[in-house]
């Protein structure tokens, strides 16, 4: 009972948030939506038992993404003259809006297919028995139940952990290589902030 | 893991208790930011010889509530050219995260001989903390990744060029200084190996007089990821030295300089807020937070209180003492400060503990059996490591400013004088 209710209400600020990412006039405006929704599906999180996935969508999404979306909203400004009846790629829209459709086909069609109930559902979709529920989770060295945090860092450090090194190579190359690229733009660009210059 | 009272089924008796625990943590800690205000301008008047305030009330006491009586009776001005909405809402922003975080807070209990903080109130045994969430401490990571919004909508809503600049300041500094405050904090969560606080607390709690201090995290990480966290930390409030956000000689007032009235008070009631709930989880991370001897001669529940403040007093003045001792650093020795020193730093910390942690567990066994030996290489070669990561490290910034500053066709005569600079 007390799941649909907040259910209910998470899905709304969700879909609020969505909305609002889309229809919102000033792009700082749609990037507090987007916090919204974020937190709507943070709370989602918490109800699927899900605390550490609910946390990371607040820190990695809300606190340190949307962060710098509006860093760069606000250190570039915003093209206000910028026409929206324009696409610059053409055909964009109706693609955007096909495909749109057929993923959520594909959602809707899967969760119809696996039927009502959580496990089956999780089954039906993963091909694995959902193992966050509270009943499930392992027993730590105190014997308290731990966390999904621990069934995550078992999984991620143990099985997965060439997918987690790979992933950490990935990222440092990402990293590296828009360094290289705002570094190639050439020095004369750039404003000479180099303490000591002055006076050298 | 959690509350012992929410264990078997919620009754009405539990929701009242969350209640009132919840009302009970709002109203200290809004009677400690009040008194906190008071605490830090009597502080900072007597280290600049003066006096301070004195007149409402015994030693002033009240001064902070008239201050806040007299704000609500001035008049609210919004800007024309601000964005009436989020220039509304940013105040709020800010308080939010600052009141939540206090909530994973343990500012009692009882942590002597098997009670792991428990005592029994109305009935029910619980902890004197309003959650105990199974990812604690995380949630004043992502709390502290938000306070964030407030001050930076708040500049930018203003529609003038000093909040904007002084909101640019605060985002990327809070930016920079998570990843330290992050990775302290992971020295703790690695020792600890728990992210609940009130098991933090209780693995820092032992019995007798003697027996607690060393098991108080600040000795046993080693006191390093501490002061990585104290100089983070106070990046993250924003507070001196480390005031750039505000700096009032540059940049007027920095993201408040266009707020009255309320919404100023809001903010500045935000600001004391982090700085008193800053503490208390620096308290609760390495100082064993409520867990503290009983010495007698009070209720055994109340000393968890006592011990708890005992040492949040002393960070809330280690705070005032920062601010009226330090001049405000420049920006790129902010900046330097934070992704050259501080990060590295505290990444090289954790791999050590990590290591030593191999060793005590007999995974890394060099001189077999010897426990001791062990822990002993193993501490020798990671700061050796260390060493030549850090000489490494120091000789790619070097060069890297060569590059750039030849790539302008400046003379590289400049780095010299530039490394104090």
């Amino acid at each position: 009972m007390i799941d649909l209710v907040v259910f209910l209400i998470s899905g709304a600020i969700v879909l609020g948030g969505a909305l609002g990412v889309i229809l919102a006039t000033h792009p700082v405006r749609a990037a507090l939506s987007l916090i919204a929704s974020f937190f709507g599906v943070a709370v989602l999180f918490v109800i699927q038992e899900a605390h550490f996935l609910a946390l990371v969508q607040v820190v990695v999404y809300a606190g340190a993404i949307v962060v710098l979306f509006l860093f760069v909203i606000m250190l570039l400004g915003v093209d206000s003259t910028e026409d929206l009846s324009i696409e610059p790629l053409a055909g964009q829209r109706g693609l955007a809006i096909g495909i749109g459709a057929v993923t959520l086909l594909l959602i809707l069609g899967g969760l119809f297919l696996s039927g009502p109930g959580g496990d089956d559902g999780a089954v039906a979709l993963t091909g694995q028995p959902s193992r966050t529920r509270a009943l499930d989770l392992p027993i730590d060295a105190d014997g308290r139940p731990g966390g999904d945090v621990d069934l995550l860092a078992d999984d991620l450090f143990s099985r997965n952990l060439l997918a987690v090194q790979a992933t950490a190579l990935l990222l440092t190359i990402a990293t590296v290589g828009a360094v290289v690229l705002v570094r190639n733009r050439g020095a004369e660009d750039l404003v000479v902030d180099e303490p000591g210059t002055a006076s050298g | 893991m959690g509350d012992p009272y929410l264990a078997d089924g919620v009754v009405f008796a539990d929701v009242l208790l969350a209640i009132g625990k919840a009302v009970v943590a709002f109203v200290v800690l809004l009677v400690s930011v009040m008194l906190m205000v008071w605490f830090e301008r009597k502080v900072v008047s007597r280290l600049q010889n003066r006096i301070g305030p004195n007149i409402a009330g015994p030693f002033g006491l009240f001064q902070t509530l008239a201050d806040g009586i007299k704000l609500f009776f001035k008049e609210d001005i919004i800007p024309t050219r601000a964005d009436r909405f989020v220039f509304q809402l940013a105040p709020y922003l800010a308080l939010v995260p600052a009141f939540l975080t206090f909530a994973i807070v343990p500012i009692a209990g009882d942590f002597n001989g098997d009670n792991d903080g428990r005592v029994s109130m109305f009935g029910r045994e619980t902890f004197i903390q309003v959650a105990d969430l199974p990812v604690g401490i995380l949630f004043f990571l992502a709390m502290s990744s938000l306070a964030v919004y407030g001050i930076m909508l708040a500049g930018w809503s203003s529609g003038s060029k000093y909040p904007l600049l002084g909101s640019v300041r605060a985002s990327a500094q809070a930016i920079s200084y998570e990843a330290a405050l992050g990775l302290s904090l992971a020295s703790v969560l690695l020792v600890s190996g728990t992210l609940s606080t009130n098991r933090i607390v209780d693995l820092q709690a032992a019995d007798g007089f003697g027996g607690f201090i060393p098991n108080w995290n600040v000795i046993i990480t080693g006191f390093v990821p501490f002061v990585i966290f104290l100089i983070a930390g106070t990046a993250e409030l924003n507070r001196p030295p480390f005031d750039l956000v505000e700096a009032e000689q540059e940049i007027v007032g920095g993201f408040h300089t266009e707020y009255s009235s309320i919404r100023f008070a809001l903010f500045f009631l935000a600001e004391f807020m982090n700085v008193v709930t800053l503490s208390a989880i620096m308290v609760t991370l390495f100082f064993g937070g409520p867990a503290g001897p009983d010495l007698g001669f009070l209720p055994g529940w109340l000393w968890g209180f006592v011990w708890f403040f005992t040492k949040l007093l002393f960070f809330l003045f280690t705070f005032v003492w920062f601010r009226a001792t330090l001049p405000r650093l420049r920006y790129d020795q902010l900046m330097d400060l934070g992704w050259k020193v501080l990060i590295p730093l505290s990444l090289g910390w954790l791999l050590i503990l990590a290591a030593i942690r191999l060793a005590r567990n007999g995974q890394i066994d060099v001189v077999e059996g010897n426990e001791f030996a062990n822990i002993l290489l193993v501490i020798a070669v990671g700061i050796g490591i260390m060493l030549i990561a850090a000489i490494l490290l120091s000789m790619a910034i070097r060069t890297a400013r060569e590059t750039r500053l030849k790539e302008r066709g400046l003379v590289a005569v400049a780095v010299d004088g530039a490394e104090e600079g």
